[in-house]
Parts: structure tokens; C-alpha cells; sequence
């Protein structure tokens, strides 16, 4: 049984090979799609700095609160500002050429110095984002409010207005009923800070002096990938999502192009010699897994020369989820040329199938981007153990242990759409 | 040397082949007829090992052909009614391919498309892809491909639709060599000539059943002679015993 099963890999990979079309979708167009994801998704992991998020500031204020705010955030590592009028910020939102607009209305800064103290009438600080960056939209109210603190208590505790605001914010709480021993201690304590901040050297000759609240700590970052020198390349994920995506559109082809040999007469043929069924759908099998493996292995190559793609995993445990992956995949062609009659009616469903594989296995985004729930419910997709073992085996560098759970889950599946295959496959026209 | 006997298949209610017997003798060439949905496909589907009868058996040299890889089924040829070869992959690729399936390798695999490729007259175009080939370039290969392996049995299903009449003649002197080596042929057609032409012995199915099996001369003789004073031919005996009624 060896000639015929060698006879028919070669000739499914001289068909393959005589089919430019099929040629470009699993070596070219993987190769190409990735490399622009990669481009676009792996921007902040080729550079030192993060990737900054764009914000207008709108200072309606004008106070020294407002301008000191404005003053921080534009030092700020993470941010792109830009200060702008209202209707400027407004439609640059809308457009999305900025992600978020804060507006700083008149007043804003005498009001948050004297609600700092009595909590009472808060000024409002509008913020704009943009529907499609919610996530942008937490992260930079979560760094300005460092500033807004800063800048406010500073003005509360050492401002030109300092001693006019404890003054009103007293009155204000006395207005409220406190009792007079408790505002006496308040009174005293916002004085003492004054004074503090009065016999203290002026900004820029004690080194780490800020007045007002400032930050009571320092976070310190680091990248956890699989070495301390490693860093996360964003093409490695590009690589894995779209390698799987055409390995799968290749099993597609094969699912259909069985269907299309049987309208041509050609499986008569075949089953007319003495081979077994079981050895034709192998030889299916095993020249559909030679070309997604090859396809596969020609992406990760071209990522590793020219985007410095590295396997910090182990080799053999990448080798076993690629070539599990392609198994995986060319069962699945044949699973649909055994549920289906036709090409023609085929081919609609099975890339719906493929598509909604793609989608909920990571291919397309990450999969930690998903809801939590989604993210446990997505195991039930090949997909999500092809790519997650890609990963797992490039930039992650988990050990082969991973990779091996990955290509054993693979592997389940491929044995699941091969005993369903076996039994529905359409033997008999 | 190739038997169906008594060979029976349905398909749900329908009866597709009922009871169906007749034998092939080596250097005989047999003629099988029979309208639209006689039971002729079906029939050649048992035979080829494609189908496993309901019931009845057939029988190679007296030995009732088993289930796929039976070592027999290296003993019959096919030669299906589509051109069951890979267009994109070139005359020598194809038939490099199929004798594979059976067991040929190196030197004898050479030999036997050298030796086939020389009876259908394609060694010149033997490296050029199928998909520039004529439709009777393509027949020819088709005969090719069911030939390498040097069976004992050829069935020819409907070999000659849509070629040329050059190519029509190129086959049928191949059918006549092969005949002359002693092979055992079963032809389905539904070219009356064809079947005159070649046959030794004709069958004829209708709704699953064999109306006729007999020598073209033999039918000739079932049929009484037309008052026009024409003679009678294989087509008048066909419609005479299965109606002019038309077939889906």
C-alpha cells in the first residue's frame, strides 16, 4: 500500500503545484495579510516608548489650575496632546483623528479647590471619546486625574488664591453645621500645610519637590515574556491568526476539490484499483497536511528572516502544533466534502464555518481581548488551540510541554472530523 | 473468465438490477445495451467493485470478486464514461498515477506507459498537460490509463462520446488489438454501430432485467426482415424489445 498512498501525496502536490491560485493563497497571501497586521498591530512593540493616545485639551479656564494641568499632560509618556478650541476637540473626536477631548470649563479651578475641602458643588470636567476607543477613554482619565489633583491641590495649598479658598471652604463648612472644635482642627491643619508649602524652597532647587498631592509611588514596568531581553513581537501573533486562516481556506479547497473529483468521475476510478477507502481518504489526508505544513513553515520562515519573528518556545513543540494545526485543518476539508453533495453548494458554508473558526479561535484578535466567558468558551474552537500554540511557542517561549497539550488538542480534533468523515463520507453516487 | 451472475441491487424501492447474468470470455468483446436507467451504470458499478450487489456474485475466473482491496480487481481495467483524468498534470504524471494505484513502480511502470501510450499513439505529447489535449487526445488517455496495468479485464464505459471520428477509429483498432491478445471486453454504448462493428456477443438491460444476450447476428435473426426490402439492424432489434417509449 505504500506506492499507491506515495503515488497519490505526489500527485496532490503536483496539482497543487500546477495551481498558481492555490500557491498564492497558502504562501503568498498568509505571508502578505500578516506582515500589514503585524505592521499595524505590532507598532509599540518595535519602539522603546508605548504607543501614545491621542487627546485634545480644551482650556476654558485660563486659571494657573488649568494651565498646570495642560502643563503636566503634555509631559506625559503616554499622551499625544494637542489643545484646541471646544469645537475643534469636538469634531476632531467625531472624525477620530484624537481618541479622547478633555474640556477644562471656566472656572474649573477655583471650584475643584474649594470642593477639595468641603466636597460640595464639583465642578463637572468634560470628556469626549470616541465610541470605538471606550477603553482609551478610562485610560487617560485615569492620567489626568493625577495632574487634576496635583494641580488643584497645589493651588488649595500654595496658590495666590490659597488663603482665600480655606477661608471660603471654612465658611462653606461652617454654613454646614460642623461643629466648631472640628472646623478649628481643619482650619488649623489646611493653615499648617500652607504654611508648609510657604517656607518650602521654591520648585526646581529640592529635587522630587512637588507641591500638592502627588503620586505616592512609582510603577515600575516590565514586559513579562519568555526572557528578560525578549520582547513581544506583534507579528508572531499576525503570523499564527492568518497561517491558520489560509491552511483552513486551503482545506476548504481540498473539501471542494474532493467533491469536484467525485463529479468528474474521478473517485470511480480510484476505487476501481485495489485500494482501500480508508487509504484514499489518508492519502487525502496526508497531502492536504504536506501543504498547509509546508504553507505554514514557508509564513513562520519569511517572519523569522525579515521580521525577526524567534522561537523562544521549543522547536519541536512549534513543529508539532504546525503540523498538528495543518492535520487539523485538512480534516475539516474532508469532513466538508463528506457532509456536503456539491461544490457549488459547499463552498458558502463551509467558509460561514471557517469564518466564525477564525473569529472566535483569536485569528483576527487576540483572544485576550475577549470577554472572559468568551475566552473560556472559544476552547471549544480549533482555531483557539492552533493559534494560542503558535503563540505559546514564539514570543511566549513556554516550554514543550504547552506545545504539546496544544498539538494533543489539535489532534483530538482532527480524530473527531476523521471519524465523522468515515462515517458520512458519500462513497456511493 | 469475467461473470455476473444473477446479480440484484436496489435502491430503496426501486430494483435497479434484477437478477442480471452474463459472461465475458477472454478475446471476446461484449456488447452491453440498454436505454436511460436500464440498469447498465449500476450494473458496470458491480462489476467495476464500486457497488457491493444485494445479491447473486461477481466472478473472476470462478471466484467471486470481494470487497476493495481484492487482489482481483488488479485483474480488471476501467475505462469510465468521464474523462477521469487531472487536467492540470501532464499525459506521463497522469499515468504515472494510476499505475501507482496498482502496485507499479521503476522500470515496469515505465514500460507500461511506454507500452500504452505507444497502443493509443500519445508518446509524442506524453509530457504536455491533459488540459491542452483534444477530446479525443483525452479518450485515448482515458483507454491509456485503464491499460497500464496489463488487465485481464477491460470495462469500457462509453469510450468514444464526444471524439472525432479519427479518434473513434484510433480506439477501436486499439479495442481489436486488444481483443487479438486475448483480453476480455464489456463495452456499453449507445452507438448501435459501434456495437456492430466490435461485438462478439451483445446483452441487453431494460428496467433491470436482460431482454437479449446473443451474437449480433443472432439478434439480427429475432427480428423479421422489413417489407422495404432494408436490411435489419442492431438499432431496429433494440427499440423492437425495449419500446420507442422515451427514457429519463
Amino acid at each position: 500500500m505504500r506506492i499507491p498512498l506515495f503515488a497519490m501525496i505526489r500527485k496532490d502536490l503536483q496539482v497543487y503545484l500546477t495551481d498558481r491560485r492555490a500557491v498564492i493563497m497558502t504562501i503568498i497571501a498568509p505571508i502578505v495579510i500578516a506582515s500589514f497586521f503585524g505592521y499595524v498591530f505590532a507598532g509599540a512593540s518595535r519602539r522603546d516608548e508605548p504607543a501614545k493616545i491621542a487627546v485634545s485639551i480644551v482650556d476654558e479656564d485660563g486659571s494657573s489650575v488649568a494651565r498646570a494641568i495642560v502643563s503636566g499632560a503634555e509631559k506625559d509618556r503616554n499622551l499625544k496632546l494637542s489643545e484646541q478650541t471646544r469645537a475643534q476637540a469636538t469634531e476632531a473626536v467625531r472624525k477620530g483623528s484624537v481618541s479622547v477631548a478633555m474640556i477644562i470649563p471656566h472656572g474649573f479651578g477655583d471650584a475643584a479647590a474649594r470642593a477639595l475641602f468641603s466636597g460640595r458643588s464639583r465642578p463637572d470636567l468634560t470628556v469626549l471619546y470616541d465610541p470605538s476607543h471606550a477603553a482609551e477613554m478610562g485610560m487617560v482619565s485615569g492620567i489626568m486625574t493625577q495632574y487634576i489633583m496635583q494641580s488643584v491641590s497645589a493651588e488649595a495649598f500654595s496658590g495666590d488664591s490659597a488663603s482665600r479658598v480655606a477661608e471660603e471652604s471654612l465658611q462653606q463648612l461652617a454654613a454646614s453645621g460642623m461643629p466648631p472644635e472640628q472646623r478649628e482642627k481643619l482650619r488649623n491643619l489646611i493653615l499648617s500645610v500652607q504654611s508648609y508649602y510657604a517656607g518650602a524652597p521654591p520648585a526646581g532647587e529640592a529635587k522630587d519637590h512637588v507641591p500638592g498631592l502627588a503620586m505616592p509611588y512609582n510603577v515600575s514596568e516590565h514586559a513579562v515574556t519568555s526572557g528578560e531581553d525578549v520582547a513581544y513581537n506583534g507579528y508572531a501573533h499576525a503570523f499564527a491568526g492568518m497561517t491558520v486562516q489560509f491552511v483552513l481556506i486551503a482545506a476548504v479547497d481540498l473539501g471542494i476539490g474532493i467533491l469536484n473529483e467525485r463529479q468528474r468521475g474521478l473517485w470511480k476510478r480510484l476505487r476501481s484499483a485495489p485500494i482501500s477507502r480508508r487509504l484514499l481518504l489518508a492519502g487525502k489526508a496526508a497531502s492536504g497536511s504536506l501543504i498547509g505544513l509546508l504553507s505554514l513553515l514557508i509564513s513562520f520562515t519569511f517572519a523569522i528572516v525579515v521580521f525577526g519573528v524567534r522561537i523562544h518556545g521549543s522547536i519541536v513543540g512549534f513543529l508539532a502544533v504546525a503540523a498538528a494545526s495543518a492535520i487539523m485543518a485538512t480534516t475539516f476539508g474532508i469532513l466538508i466534502a463528506s457532509l456536503g453533495r456539491t461544490p457549488q453548494g459547499v463552498r458558502g458554508v463551509s467558509m460561514l464555518a471557517v469564518l466564525v473558526m477564525l473569529m472566535l479561535g483569536g485569528a483576527w484578535m487576540p483572544a485576550f481581548l475577549f470577554p472572559a466567558w468568551l475566552q473560556q468558551l472559544t476552547f471549544v474552537v480549533p482555531t483557539r488551540w492552533a493559534i494560542d500554540g503558535l503563540e505559546a511557542m514564539t514570543w511566549r517561549g513556554l516550554d514543550l510541554s504547552a506545545g504539546l497539550v496544544s498539538s494533543a488538542a489539535l489532534l483530538g480534533f482532527a480524530a473527531l472530523f476523521s471519524l465523522l468523515s468515515l462515517w458520512r463520507f458519500r462513497w456511493e453516487e | 473468465m469475467l461473470e455476473a451472475r444473477n446479480l440484484k441491487k436496489s435502491y430503496g424501492e426501486l430494483q435497479a438490477v434484477n437478477d442480471v447474468s452474463f459472461k465475458v470470455s477472454p478475446g471476446q468483446l461484449l456488447g452491453l445495451l440498454g436505454p436511460n436507467g436500464a440498469g447498465k451504470t449500476t450494473t458496470i458499478s458491480m462489476l467495476t467493485g464500486l457497488l457491493p450487489p444485494d445479491g447473486g456474485a461477481v466472478l473472476i475466473d470462478g471466484s467471486a470478486l470481494g470487497g476493495d482491496t481484492d487482489p482481483a480487481k488488479r485483474r480488471v481495467g476501467v475505462v469510465p464514461q468521464d474523462l477521469a483524468l487531472y487536467e492540470e498534470l501532464s499525459a506521463l504524471a497522469n499515468l504515472r498515477f494510476f499505475g501507482a494505484l496498482y502496485d507499479l513502480s521503476g522500470a515496469r511502470l515505465e514500460q507500461a506507459i511506454d507500452a500504452a501510450l505507444t497502443l493509443v499513439g500519445l508518446v509524442d505529447s506524453r509530457k504536455a498537460a491533459v488540459k491542452t489535449f483534444s477530446g479525443g487526445m483525452k479518450r485515448r488517455l482515458n483507454l491509456a490509463a485503464g491499460l497500464l496495468h496489463d488487465p485481464d479485464i477491460l470495462l469500457l464505459d462509453e469510450p468514444t462520446v464526444g471524439v472525432d471520428p479519427q479518434s473513434r477509429n484510433a480506439i477501436f483498432e486499439n479495442l481489436e488489438t486488444l481483443k487479438s491478445r486475448g483480453k476480455a471486453l464489456l463495452y456499453t454504448t449507445h452507438y448501435m454501430e459501434e456495437v456492430e462493428r466490435l461485438a462478439d456477443r451483445v446483452v441487453i438491460i431494460d428496467h433491470g432485467r436482460v431482454v437479449a444476450d446473443d451474437t449480433v447476428a443472432g439478434l439480427h435473426a429475432r427480428m423479421p426482415a422489413p417489407a422495404n426490402g432494408e436490411r435489419v439492424t442492431l438499432e431496429s432489434v433494440f427499440l423492437g424489445l425495449t419500446g420507442s417509449k422515451l427514457r429519463d
